[in-house]
């Protein structure tokens, strides 16, 4: 009966569990098919849906038999992975009903996810759904659950500030920037040092539009070296100096005891650059640059620390909004509980429906000789009539039905239909039928 | 009695200066879209209004502070309209609505002295006069706004402090180029406007210049103007400095508009323009 149905999700994520059992189950993308041809064919799972990420790996189904469909899919994961069940138990998470779709939600609105806002995650659900329906494992309840989630996210993005501010120290360098030059188009970066920090900050900054990147360094060697990564020029530590007149962000990460670039420095370049904005990122400890030229007027110089801080202001943003989102999740997940029950009530609405048309088109079959004298109008006028009665009669039934949704009571009242109308008989399985509107 | 057509265009405005409050606090886009069509509205009635004082008194109705006032909210919320076109800065509408609000109502509460015009006035050059001067002075105070969110937005970053109006105001070269953009294309009307407006003697009153504190002042003015402009391009002024400078030129020229016609009379002051 479908008051039974369960909706299970049995995962692990960055949380519980270490990235090398993350990588047995995630490595091989041809574990989805596999988990997904396994659904379609098991007994005990009726819709399912397999999540396979760097951060989750994540199995999502429906089903009658709980506790055997637990079972397999933990025992599936195992054989899949080549991890011995005692390793992967620990690991699992298993929620079920109201607790897996809040899950979900929260999943597809990147609130569990290891950067809190993070955007992919959602494009990551939307194919595993996509691969579920092509499979044909997916089916009403698991339909109506997945558009409720990308639903959710939809809200999540757009009534939260949950993906606003960077949070990390490189994009939140670019993010600075762009409020100071508007667009990076055409900007001219220096990368003093290198380091994977500086790399990375020069990365982005070159993907948002900066047309050219300088690399100094002390050993022109190196200089050379990194400027190869990014198609930048190599110059000497001496030609700082000149480069000041040219670049508008400067990115240092020296492993120098004393200042790279003084505040003298800084400002004998200023008049000749015409007073343009420049942007010192020093990511060096200790600092590169003196921190007297974020004194001078047009200059702007973040360091570590710095950016540090606008990182964990934006983190701490989003974890308010976070806050905000979980309002939304709940709310719709009271939603679709409250869809989720009226589907209970389906299979007996659908028979009651079901009688009333054959008693009616039994008594139209016994009236025949004396219907077929009449005109076509008249007809359907005692068509018209005969349906809206039958409609009129049976609409307080159903309506009270309905209200009784997710009622304790509800299987009284439905046994009690089904006897007062003798439904008995002719219900057949209607979950399959149980598609329902909103 | 008041004119219906400005006592709508009031409100539009005041709904319109709420509407992109309500904007910059919420951030919400449709907040912006009414707000933008609500002031445009407005400005359709203050059109209206003008018009129709046109119609009236037989030329432009700016003799006294009080029309003077409205016509300046009126070019500044135009202006405004041109501006946004060609920036596309939401943000800015909730700086210049509530100026352009804030005008209005002083006009409103101005007393309301109907003369008769002098046939002095009733000349074609004082339209053309007042209309460039007050062209250029709404986009001098284009220029003011943008220099005051700039100040805001730099002390932010430079503070390291990224508070909520971080997020909210555009980046740095944004306004700067507002700032610079107003003032070039503000300073030739004011020019411009200085230039008919000594026509404008010559034609009605037989003299270039005499001397009157207002055309002094409106000097100074264009005197501290063309030195920020000078400063801009010849020196490479840029950002805080010259939005600085650029708000200490507005303060110097609102003193020409309103300080002087009250405090230093003359013939441009508003007293004089009544009947005599």
């Amino acid at each position: 009966m479908t008051a039974m149905l369960k909706i299970i999700a049995i995962g692990m994520n960055h949380e519980t569990a270490p990235v090398e059992l993350r990588e047995c189950l995630g490595g091989d993308a041809d574990n989805i098919r596999k988990v997904l041809a396994w659904m379609r064919s098991s007994e005990v799972v009726r819709e399912g849906l397999f999540l396979s990420t760097c951060n989750r790996v994540e199995a999502l189904f429906i089903t009658e038999e709980a506790e055997p469909a637990r079972e397999s899919v933990i025992s599936l994961m195992s054989e899949l992975g080549g991890v011995h069940i005692r390793d992967l138990a620990p690991a699992l998470y298993v929620l079920e009903d109201m607790h897996a779709v809040s899950h979900i939600f929260n999943v597809a609105s990147s609130l569990d996810s290891m950067v809190v806002g993070e955007p992919q995650i959602l494009g990551q659900i939307k194919e595993a759904y996509a691969l579920a329906a092509a499979e044909k494992t997916s089916g009403v309840i698991l339909n109506r659950l997945m558009h409720r989630a990308f639903h959710v996210a939809k809200r999540v993005r757009s009534e939260t500030e949950i993906c606003g501010a960077a949070v990390s120290i490189s994009y939140a360098a670019v993010e600075l920037a762009k409020k100071i030059f508007h667009v990076l188009e055409g900007k001219k970066v220096l990368l003093v040092g290198a380091g994977e920090m500086a790399e990375l900050a020069a990365r982005h900054l070159l993907t948002n539009g900066v047309s050219s990147l300088v690399v100094a360094n002390r050993t022109f060697e190196r200089a050379v070296e990194v400027a190869g990564h990014f198609n930048g020029k190599a110059v000497s530590f001496e030609e700082i100096d000149s480069e000041l007149l040219n670049v508008d962000i400067v990115i240092t990460s020296t492993a120098a005891k004393e200042y790279v670039i003084t505040q003298g420095q800084v400002k004998k370049c200023l008049r000749k650059r015409r007073n343009r904005p420049l942007f010192f990122i020093d990511i060096a400890v200790p600092r590169d640059v003196q921190p007297e030229v974020h004194a001078l007027s047009n200059v702007y110089l973040y360091d570590i620390d710095d950016l540090k801080g606008v990182v964990a202001l934006n983190m701490s943003q989003r974890k308010e909004e976070a806050v905000k989102a979980g309002r939304i999740v709940e709310e719709e997940v009271g939603k679709f509980e409250k869809w989720l029950k009226t589907l209970a009530v389906v299979p007996t609405i659908v028979s009651l429906r079901d009688k009333a048309e054959s008693i009616l088109q039994a008594e139209f079959a016994k009236s025949r000789s004396v219907l077929d004298q009449l005109t076509p109008t008249q007809h359907e006028a005692v068509e018209t009539l005969t349906r809206s009665i039958v409609e009129k009669v049976l609409n307080d039934p159903i309506v009270f039905l309905k209200g009784r949704a997710g009622r304790p009571t509800l299987n009284t009242y439905l046994d009690l239909t089904k006897r007062l109308f003798r439904l008995n008989g002719l219900e057949a399985d209607g979950a399959g039928k149980a598609e329902l509107g909103d | 009695m008041i004119s219906p057509w400005f006592s709508l265009a009031l409100g539009l405005y005041l709904l319109a200066a709420g509407g992109f409050t309500v904007f910059i606090i919420r951030q919400q886009k449709w907040a912006f879209r009414c707000s933008y069509w609500i002031l445009v509205a407005g400005f359709l009635f203050h059109t209206v209004f003008l018009a129709y004082g046109y119609y009236q008194l037989g030329t432009a109705p700016v003799l006294d502070l009080r029309s003077a006032l409205s016509f300046f909210a009126w070019t500044l919320a135009g202006v405004y309209l041109v501006v946004q076109a060609r920036f596309k800065l939401r943000v800015l509408g909730s700086f210049v609505a509530p100026m352009a609000a804030f005008l209005m109502i002083i006009s409103s509460a101005m007393p309301w002295a109907a003369a008769p015009v002098k046939p002095l006035f009733k000349s074609i050059w004082l339209t053309i006069h007042v209309g460039t001067v007050f062209t250029g002075d709404a986009l001098l105070a284009i220029a003011f706004l943008a220099a005051i969110m700039y100040l805001i937005q730099e002390r932010q970053i430079k503070r390291k402090r990224l508070g909520s109006m971080y997020s909210r105001l555009p980046s740095l070269a944004t306004l700067d180029a507002i700032n610079y953009n107003s003032i070039v294309y503000g300073f030739p009307f004011l020019t411009i406007g200085m230039i008919t407006g000594s026509i404008y003697a010559q034609v009605a009153l037989g003299r270039y210049w005499q001397w009157d504190p207002k055309e002094v002042w409106s000097l100074i003015s264009w005197l501290f103007y063309a030195a920020l402009l000078h400063q801009r391009l010849a020196v490479g002024w840029q950002g805080r400095r010259a939005a600085v400078m650029s708000i200490v030129c507005f303060a110097v020229l609102i003193f020409t508009f309103v300080g002087v016609s009250l405090l230093m009379g003359g013939y441009h002051s508003f007293s004089s323009m009544g009947t005599r």
